[in-house]
């Protein structure tokens, strides 16, 4: 063991490696294989990924609206109100407060 | 008339794919004799030269035309060599045992008569490949670029990606790591 020098062995190594450079020849008809690839690869279309991601997105916000339209009837049958028109009346309430507050500041 | 580079990447951008074709005639074998230095099966430099060329042709539109197309195209190349060699760094071997018999005389010769062992002989390059397959990915392909390619630092800072510090960072450690896998080469051939 004492009789190898690393440092030779590395430099001569790399030497070795110098040497042999990697051979370059491609397999036949290659290019053709890599054009058949590309052909075959579907096209990106960014608004039918739109489209697609509207439609996933269509299930769970129905989900979403009928458990709260669930939670919200159910909050009004429990103080014994008419659902529907409390829900109206509510609603009418919330679109309409920004208009209400305008047209009392204008007066 | 022969169309030119700027004219055939011109031509695919605006959708004529049929214009790649001559590019990767042109430029295939440099890309395979890049995977052919950190691959051994050939089936394996196949699919990393055409991941690259997938690779250019789905990145082409980012090719703003500064440099050279062989430039951006081999930069692509190495980093896609890169993530060969991490995606594999597993299957690294890490003994030394099994040298062949061929390798073991070379070694032996190289201990009586450094200067007479033969640099163009097969058990050569099999032992230089077989050290390579040792260091990690990041080691490799430091080593390859700057002591067998004879590249610069800031050639292998635009080829790899990564800032010139810390190329000459992981060119100290990766002869260091070169150092001690020849080092267990001496230890288990002699202990």
């Amino acid at each position: 063991m004492s009789c190898m020098n690393l440092a030779e062995l590395e430099k001569k190594l790399i030497a070795v490696a110098r040497a042999n450079p990697p051979g370059d020849h491609v397999p036949p008809t290659f290019e053709k294989r890599i054009m058949a690839l590309i052909a075959a690869r579907p096209v990106y279309d960014l608004w039918a990924a739109w489209a697609k991601g509207l439609w996933y997105a269509a299930a769970p916000c129905v989900a979403i609206m009928l458990l709260f339209s669930a939670w919200a009837f159910v909050q009004s049958s429990k103080h014994n109100q008419p659902p529907t028109i409390d829900l109206a009346q509510q609603l009418d309430r919330t679109l309409l407060a920004a208009v209400d507050q305008s047209n009392d500041s204008n007066r | 008339m022969e169309r030119t580079e700027a004219e055939l990447i011109a031509a695919v951008l605006k959708g004529d794919a049929a214009s790649f074709e001559p590019l990767i005639e042109k430029y295939s074998p440099r890309v395979f004799a890049t995977a052919r230095r950190y691959a051994r099966r050939e089936s394996e430099i196949e699919d990393i030269v055409q991941e690259v060329w997938l690779k250019a042709y789905q990145k082409l539109g980012s090719f703003r035309g500064e440099a050279p197309f062989e430039h951006w195209l081999m930069r692509l190349a190495v980093r896609t060599c890169y993530d060969f060699l991490r995606s594999h760094q597993r299957n690294r071997e890490s003994a030394f045992s099994d040298l062949t018999e061929p390798e073991d005389d070379w070694l032996e010769h190289f201990i009586h008569q450094p200067g007479a062992a033969r640099e163009d002989s097969e058990a050569a390059r099999q032992l230089v490949q077989r050290v390579l397959r040792q260091l990690s990915p990041p080691a490799r392909l430091v080593i390859t670029l700057l002591e067998i390619e004879d590249r610069s630092v800031k050639e292998i800072s635009k080829l790899t990606g990564w800032s010139v510090p810390l190329v000459k960072v992981r060119a100290f450690r990766a002869r260091a790591e070169m150092r001690k896998i020849l080092a267990k080469i001496a230890k288990e051939k002699y202990l």
